[in-house]
């Protein structure tokens, strides 16, 4: 007997965090029509940010304390490493041909994860992150923990400072203008190096955010954590429709619930029960994709390229 | 008396095709100065270089005194300088509204950009009618005063304008140009490129004609209106 709210829910608190890290593939998308192929390791140092923040703190320190500042170590850190990864290895390609910056974000991408993997204190094998005290707690049958609620608070909050930021400043007006139009952006007098920069900081605070929430709901975390969880997060910013960050919440949800009823509902059908594994939840998810990209090649909400005469 | 505008000996390549091949013209402050020419002469480049989109293989540019080659495009902006594009080029999913807010992106005046939006929608009042509509729902002429209606929300000292009448209707056309002749009445300045000779030239103090990226003729305005090689060329005479 499965239990389908629980299923529910563990799939959208899971596409939540996929739906975090999607917004940064979109924005930097958005803006440069690059795939930061990185951007998975973004959230991974993210994650190890709040870690060091966490040990530096001592062990008395209460969690109501430590969660800000792991907040702020996690943000800091994926921020810094991304606005470094722009400046020293996107933007000198910034007039390259389209490959070249692809090829280099692979190229970042093995590189983040080999430093930590390196560098980090006993990073090569997991690390135990901390947990939230209290719970679980069951509500109309479903079981959740502390974390599960962090997970939908950080969303949640998260997903309404992006939209704020996007439709009400002048710094989100000049993102939107860059992303329709990067020359004519310029002739208004928005400094779209700056623009770019600022994708790529928002991007990597959510990605910081989301390794944080990852670290406490599964209690350990890993150099090559992002990878996979990164090729997740962008299969969520294509099925949403790359370019959107409303998109990239809700494919992020979509993936997260295909991922976990699939892995569960496949098997109560005659015949499929070999394909129900965990290990088949990568491949329902990419058949998703599939479908949908067939039907909507512009993902679920994406727009089609605007005319430009 | 120096001029508002200097070019000087511009080149510009694109790789190793050079698109405009050392030109030299002047604009003064309250003149109206067109280019003329064919499709690929050079003159979109030259204005693209200007407002530092490309960046100029040799030679210079002087804004208000200042060199501004090499700068970039949003410094050059602020210095005075709108450039309202070839192809109108408005932010099409965004409002005319936003778009109009968008041309005022370096001023912090907020009670002054707003009168500046109401002073657009009464040169154009169409825009005023639909401005909370998406601009990529505008015709192309509404576009056209919509671009044009940004660029002087910046509040330029010069005005560059790309082919303002490109692909009009007659009619249109006829409401874009007097609309040029209106802003020179009150003192703006402006580099007109046009295809359009006739209509250009009249409005135009000074005209130079670019012919594959050289300036091959210069003059007034009704000069070159009146010179035969322009009329054989420019103007569809025989």
């Amino acid at each position: 007997m499965h239990e389908l709210p629980q299923n529910l829910v563990n799939g959208l608190l899971l596409g939540a965090t996929y739906g975090l890290i999607a917004v940064g593939y979109t924005i930097v998308y958005g803006i440069v029509q690059l795939i930061n192929f990185a951007h998975g390791e973004i959230f991974m140092t993210g994650a190890f940010g709040a870690l060091s923040v966490y040990l530096g703190l001592g062990s008395g320190t209460s969690m109501w304390i430590a969660i800000p500042l792991m907040l702020l170590g996690a943000i800091v850190t994926s921020t810094v490493i991304a606005v470094l990864t722009e400046r020293l290895a996107y933007r000198p390609l910034r007039n390259a041909p389209r490959l070249a910056p692809l090829i280099t974000a692979i190229g970042v991408s093995i590189t983040l994860q080999q430093l930590v993997w390196g560098f980090y204190p006993s990073a090569k094998s997991p690390r135990v992150f901390p947990s939230l005290p209290g719970g679980p707690f069951h509500i109309g049958g479903v079981l959740i923990q502390s974390a599960d609620i962090f997970v939908v608070v950080a969303a949640v909050l998260s997903t309404l400072f992006l939209a704020y930021f996007v439709r009400a400043t002048r710094t989100g007006r000049a993102m939107q203008a860059t992303a329709q139009d990067p020359d004519t952006a310029k002739l208004m007098g928005i400094n779209t190096d700056r623009v770019i920069v600022i994708a790529f900081a928002l991007g990597a605070g959510f990605a910081g955010i989301a390794g944080v929430a990852w670290g406490l709901r599964y209690g350990e975390i890993k150099f090559d954590m992002g990878f996979l969880t990164g090729l997740y997060a962008f299969t969520a910013a294509v099925l949403g429709g790359i370019g959107n960050i409303y998109g990239a919440m809700l494919g992020g949800l979509v993936l997260g619930l295909v991922q976990n009823l699939t892995a569960i509902y496949i098997a109560d059908i005659p015949g499929m029960s070999q394909f129900s594994s965990q290990s088949w939840s990568s491949v329902w998810a990419f058949v998703i994709l599939i479908l949908v990209l067939m039907v909507r090649p512009q993902g679920l909400l994406g727009e089609r390229v605007a005319d430009r005469a | 008396m120096t001029a508002l505008l200097e070019v000087q000996d511009l080149r510009v390549a694109y790789g190793k095709i050079e698109a405009v091949k050392g030109i030299s013209f002047s604009i003064e402050e309250g003149q109206v100065v067109t280019l003329i020419g064919t499709n690929g002469a050079g003159k979109t480049t030259t204005l693209r270089t200007i407002s530092g989109l490309h960046q100029p293989t040799s030679g210079s540019i002087l804004f208000k005194g200042e060199r501004i080659d090499g700068k970039p495009a949003h410094e050059i902006v602020r210095m005075g300088l709108a450039h309202s594009p070839e192809g109108r080029r408005i932010f099409a999913r965004m409002t005319i509204e936003e778009n109009l807010l968008l041309g005022a992106f370096l001023r912090r005046d907020t009670p002054g950009i707003q009168a500046d939006v109401e002073r657009a929608y009464e040169l154009f009042p169409i825009l005023g009618e639909r401005r909370k509509q998406a601009a990529g729902t505008l015709s192309g002429g509404e576009q056209q005063m919509l671009a044009m209606g940004r660029a002087l929300m910046s509040q330029p000292k010069l005005l560059m304008l790309d082919e303002p009448s490109m692909g009009l209707s007659p009619i249109m056309m006829q409401k874009i140009m007097s609309t040029i002749a209106e802003l020179r009445e009150q003192g703006m300045t402006i580099l007109l490129v046009e295809q359009n000779a006739q209509a250009a030239l009249s409005l135009a103090d000074q005209g130079h004609v670019m012919e594959v990226g050289r300036i091959s003729l210069s003059g007034t305005g009704a000069d070159l209106l009146h010179d035969e090689s322009v009329r054989k060329a420019y103007l569809g005479e025989d």
